[in-house]
Formats: C-alpha cells, structure tokens, sequence
C-alpha cells in the first residue's frame, strides 16, 4: 500500500463549504475518458436505428436555409451584401445553431442528468463538457456541407471573397462554445431551485438569434439600432465569420474584441456559478 | 492498531422538507441577509431531528446529526437502521453526491460507490459500449477498463449478448452485467448500497462472494447498506446503527445486530385481541392473546440463558366439538425456523387433557413452556398457529411475538467467547479413559 500511513495524509477531505475559486479542474482532467466516451454515447445513440443515420445532420440546416431564402430572400428581400442567398443564410444558420445548441442543452443540464447524478459522482463539468463537444461533431458535419455549398457557388463565379479571416474560425469557434456553455451553465445553475429561467429559454434562443446578424448584415442596420446589436456578443463572433468566408460585410475590430472579453466573463461567472450548485443541488432538483 | 481509513467528525446534514414554491424565495432572501450580517443561518436554527412518523413544526429535518465514525483500513463496515434513519445520506455524502451541512470527513485512498447498479447506462448502446461507459462514469480510466474487460464479461455470464445493444436485454442480465462492471473497480473503499436486492439467488451469492473478496482478499475498505441481516452479517465485522439521522451504535455485526432488532421492533411482552396480526384467520376459532412470561418476573421479553421461556397461548373457540391443537414455531431473526412444537399428545413432556380432544365454545389458555439452557443468547421470535382437525382452515399470526436471551455467566465459566450456533441446549458429555497404552 502507498498510502501515507500519518494521519495528515488525506487524499480527500469533504466539507461544507469550498472556495469560490476551486474548480476541481485536475479532477476534470482525470475523467477525460469519460468525457470522450460520453461524445461518443450522443454520436452513436443519435443515429441508432434511424435509417438515414448521421444524414440526420444536414437535414436541419438544408430546410432551414430552403425557408429562410423563401422567406427572408424572396418575400422581405432583406439585402445580403450581395451574397447569394442561400449560402448567407447557412452560414448564419450552421454557426448560430452551434452557439443555440451549446446554449440550450447545458441549460438543463442539472435537471436531465438528475438520476445519474444522484447516484454517483464524477465531476459534473464533464456533463456540460460533453455536451460542447458533441455539437462540436454536428457542427463538423454542417460545416462540411457549408463548404461544399461555398465551393458550388465558386465555381458558379459568384461574387464571393473568402480572406485571411478565415483563420479566426478557430478563435469563433472557441468563444462561441464558452459563450454558450458559460450562459448555459449560469442558467441550469439558477433552474435547480426555481424554474422560471427554464421557460424563457426555448423562446429566448429563438428571438435572440433575430437580435444577432443571423438572417441580415449589420452594415443593413441603422447606425442607432447598430450600436444595440453590438452590445451582443455574438453579433461580432457571427459578423467576423461571415466577412471570413464569403467577404460580405466588414470587420468590426471593436465589436470582436468585445466578444472575447464578454465572453471570458461569462464564462468564468459560470464555471464559478455551476460550481458553487452542483455541490448540493440534488437535494433541490 | 491499522491505519484510519475513513474518519467523519460532527458530520450533519439538513434538509429541507416541503415544496420550493414562491414561498422560498423570501426565506432564501431571509438567509442570505442573515449570511450578510455575520448572522447564524434562521434555517439551521429551527431544525429538529428526523424522524418520519411524528409531525413535526418545522420544515428543516436534520437527516445526519453529529455524526462521529472512524473506519479502519480494511474493514468492511455495515451500516444498518430501518427506512429514513439517514443510511443513504451518509453514503451520498460520503460518496460526493451532496455535501454535508456541517462537520467534515476525511478519506484516505480513492473512494469509488456503488449506489444503484447500471447508473449510466444507455439502453441504445450494446453491452460492450456500456460497460466502458459505465466504468469511466464509475472513474475507470479507459486503459483500465481493456485491461479487465474479459474478466467483467467473464464475470457478468452474459458473453454472448456483449454485442447486443443492453435494451433487448432481460433485467437479471442487465444487472449481471452491471454489477460486473463494478466488481472490478480499483480503488481502495468502495461504498456499496442495497444493490444484491436484485438478480437471482446464483447471482446474488455471486456478488457476496465477490464482496467478501474485495475486503478481505484484497484488503479494501468495504461501507455496506443492507436491510439484509443475513448479508450484513456474513460481510461486515463491524456494524454501525443509525436512528433519526444520529449514529446509535457502532460495534461488533452481531451485538448491533441483536440491538437493532430490539431496538427498532420495540418488543411487547403481550398483545391481546385485535392486536394481534392475523396473516390468516381460523374459521372456527380466534386468537385471544399472546404471552411471554418468566417465572419469576412475570411478563418480560428478555430471559435468562438458564431461565424457561413460557410463552402463554389463550384463543377462543367459536363452534362446540372444535378439534383444535395450539402450535408454535421459534424462528431466529432472519426468519429460519429453529423449532415447532405443538400440544399433541406424542410432542407433549406432560399429559394435557385437553389434547385431542373436542373443545366446546370459550376461551382457553395453553401454556408452553421452553426448557432453560436451550436456547442461544440470541434474539428470537414466535409464530403462532391455530390447527384444526382440517388442516385447510389453519389460523396464522406470523412474527406475534419477540423475545432476547441474555447471557448471563451461567455457561460461560470455561469458554467466554462468542458461542456458535441458534441454540445451545445444555447436553449430555461424558469422558472416559479407554485402556490403550501408548
């Protein structure tokens, strides 16, 4: 036996109350197996016994794209900055269905993983963890089709101007996943006790995503509302992808760097958050 | 002495009982005020203790109060109380699930807990997927479980369906397959609860075995919930009693064991009338009361090794010409039965007169009386039986009464220790020298 045989050596000691700031983060990274394995779960239990499988995947956005050119395109005629369409459309649609996705399913976290919690512990950020990851996979996949879309249009000759921002992707990539994740964990961490926030998500998500440069350009705005729809820290993140890929619109340094900051903020308040619940909120769930 | 493995001081849990409504947000606003100005908590001050049966005033119950328990290295711990006496708090605590109120424990060496078996498992993944899944929820790395895996499919019995998603599974193999997966853990305590309730009697001797091994193969520390008595006392040396959230006792299985089932059952040394439990009712004739009585002390549950038990049996007879014998049986506290006996003629030391013979309506007392120096110092209780001539038409009141034999000293002068066995009857020995010369 290694273990220290005086009685200073815990290797664990359980108390009411912890420090704010400790987040067991070396805990989370010896369950990283476990994070990969849960990936796994929601990838291959996503497409058991379906037919078409991880086809299921591009569904979605091909549908919403189809309707949003129907509507948004042809009926309201909101201009595009001279993309075309549909391909505006799906690249707001695949990078705000991320954010959206991240967003909504760590929201309830706490309240669908109740019974596993319950019963044993691991640390509970490897739940929402998980959850970022999986969409990681499914954004993959729509991403794919993003550029096949793009490419199609190329060869077309349409007038599209991918740049250097391109390689910010990553950088969106990352601060829409803690934005989403660190907004979802502040809100399952306020749902434990009192559901109220739980409803205001499924209509939030929905009418915030009109409050973000999803289905318009920015530069379509008034200066006035502009100013607004940039207190959002998404508007910079989706604004910055757009202008990468297909060179509509412009970069707003003011507006990304605003994302980054508000982005780390929220974040950190919900890792803090969750972690301060997740100690107790199996006696409340 | 060997090391401390577990050491809990002053552990206490509240809980709050009733509905979160819109009501508990003013008195969360109350606490977090109190918080402010360096005030003690208005929620922890009115709390009482748990216990289930009374209503009580406040809505705070302490289901763990002041807990103090040290476990050694090695051990393997029973824990034991009856529903709400606060077992599966301690376990979450314990096990990380929730935190404690107040007080602290400190754990030397990786915990791992076994509070529901499968926990995890997604029933659209096959047996294989579940159990790396399983295992890395239960902190396996995933090395680690590879390297065993043969042994848990080995284990769980179910090799075939391996591929099988766990859905089509039937319940005894999915728990099968669970439990194998936690067999396996690596860590030095494992922290098991009530989870042999389930699978076949094979499977659950299995899982005991297994158990067994765990703790005194491999030398971990073992924390077992259990309500069965026979289990708790075949794994663990040590027991701990809990009652309304507070630690009654910690000791040897067997004395905590016995106090236990004194303590929660809360013996009667009579009952009488509609008292009694009736599990099936005699057409032609009723209970009346049940006795237990000492000779010297009148009525008592708890007699003397070298003291008669008499047990007194009154019914009453609702049909003249009634051929009806009294009966008892003595089982031990798992419910194994030790004796039967009844007032036949042929079973009888004395010549009854009304054995066997056709009783007219009334009431009538048969008095049985079990020998001194019989018994075990044990606990034991009685089932009664009324038996007419038509064995169909049988009155049973299972479990009526119980009763403790105490040692007294009065077998103990040459060997002191822990006696074996469900009775100890004084016997007949007899040495003699035989003529062999060496």
């Amino acid at each position: 036996m290694k273990i220290n045989s005086s009685n200073q050596g815990w290797d664990l000691e359980i108390k009411p109350h912890d420090t704010v700031f400790n987040l067991h983060l070396r805990d989370v990274w010896n369950y990283r197996d476990l994070l990969l394995l849960l990936v796994r779960r929601d990838f291959v239990s996503f497409y058991k016994q379906t037919i078409l499988g991880p086809v299921w995947f591009f569904i979605q956005p091909i549908f919403t794209t189809i309707v949003f050119t129907f509507v948004f395109g042809n009926l309201a005629k909101i201009s595009t900055n001279g993309a075309p369409q549909p391909l505006f459309y799906m690249a707001g649609i695949v990078s705000w269905s991320y954010f959206a996705d991240c967003l909504t399913k760590t929201s309830t976290v706490f309240r669908d993983n109740a019974t596993i919690f319950g019963k044993v512990y691991f640390p509970r950020l490897i739940m929402p963890l998980s959850i970022v990851f999986s969409n990681l996979i499914k954004f993959g996949v729509q991403f794919i089709l993003f550029i096949i879309l793009m490419v199609y249009y190329l060869i077309q000759g349409n007038r599209i101007e991918p740049n250097w921002y391109i390689l910010l992707l990553p950088v969106i990539m990352l601060l829409m996943a803690i934005l989403g994740l660190g907004l979802g964990l502040i809100i399952t961490a306020l749902t434990t006790k009192y559901r109220d926030l739980a409803f205001v998500v499924g209509f939030g998500i929905q009418l915030a995503m009109y409050a973000t440069p999803v289905i318009y350009p920015l530069s379509y705005l008034q200066e006035k509302y502009r100013v607004i729809i940039a207190l959002n820290p998404m508007c910079g993140l989706i604004e910055t992808f757009k202008y990468g890929f297909l060179g509509t619109g412009q970069f707003y340094p003011g507006a990304f760097i605003y994302s980054i900051i508000a982005s780390v903020i929220i974040f950190i308040i919900g890792l803090v958050v969750f972690n301060k619940v997740e100690k107790n909120f199996v006696d409340t769930i | 002495m060997s090391d401390i493995a577990i050491k809990v001081e002053n552990l206490s849990k509240a809980y709050q009982l009733g509905d979160f409504g819109t009501g508990s947000l003013g008195r969360d606003i109350d606490r977090w005020w109190a918080k402010v100005r360096g005030k003690e908590d208005p929620f922890l001050k009115i709390g009482e203790a748990n216990d289930r049966a009374i209503k009580g005033t406040s809505d705070i119950v302490w289901s763990l109060k002041d807990i103090n328990l040290e476990i050694n290295q090695g051990d393997a711990i029973g824990i034991i109380g009856k529903n709400g006496a606060g077992k599966s708090t301690l376990l979450k605590v314990l096990s990380r699930i929730t935190s404690p109120t107040q007080g602290n424990i400190k754990i030397k060496g990786r915990i791992a807990s076994l509070l529901e078996v499968g926990t995890g498992f997604h029933p659209e993944l096959t047996g294989r997927e579940n159990i790396y899944l399983n295992g890395a929820i239960l902190g396996m790395r995933k090395k680690e479980i590879s390297r065993k895996f043969d042994e848990i499919v080995d284990f769980s019995g179910i090799e075939r369906y391996i591929d099988t998603p766990v859905k089509r599974y039937s319940s005894g193999m999915y728990v099968r397959l669970a439990f194998a997966v936690a067999a396996y853990l690596e860590s030095e305590i494992l922290i098991v609860d009530e989870v042999l309730a389930v699978g076949d009697a094979e499977f659950q001797k299995k899982c005991l075995g297994k158990m067994n091994d765990v703790s005194k193969g491999e030398g971990r520390t073992v924390l077992f919930v259990s309500h069965n008595m026979a289990a708790i006392s075949n794994l663990c040396q040590k027991t701990s009693l809990l009652k309304n959230g507070s630690l009654q006792a910690f000791d040897y299985t067997r004395a905590i064991i016995d106090r236990y089932i004194i303590s929660e059952k809360q013996y009667e040394a009579e009952v009488t009338g509609t008292d009694i439990k009736v599990t099936r009712q005699c057409s032609k004739a009723n209970f009346y009361a049940l006795r237990l009585l000492s000779e010297s002390r009148g009525l008592t549950t708890s007699f003397a090794i070298d003291e008669e038990v008499i047990v007194s049996f009154e019914y009453d007879i609702l049909e003249d010409n009634t051929m009806l014998y009294p009966s008892i049986h003595l089982n031990d506290i798992m419910g194994t039965c030790i004796l039967a006996t009844f007032n036949g003629l042929s079973a009888n030391l004395n010549n009854d007169l009304y054995s066997k013979k056709p009783l007219n309506k009334g009431r009538y007392r048969s008095v049985c009386k079990i020998s001194a120096n019989l018994l075990n110092n044990k606990t034991y209780s009685i089932n009664a039986f009324l038996v007419p001539t038509d064995d169909a038409d049988l009155g049973i009141a299972e479990d009526i009464l119980t009763f403790s034999i105490e040692e007294t000293g009065a077998m103990t002068k040459e060997y002191t220790g822990d006696w074996a066995g469900l009775i100890r009857p004084k016997l007949d020995w007899m040495t003699e020298k035989l003529p062999v010369e060496f």
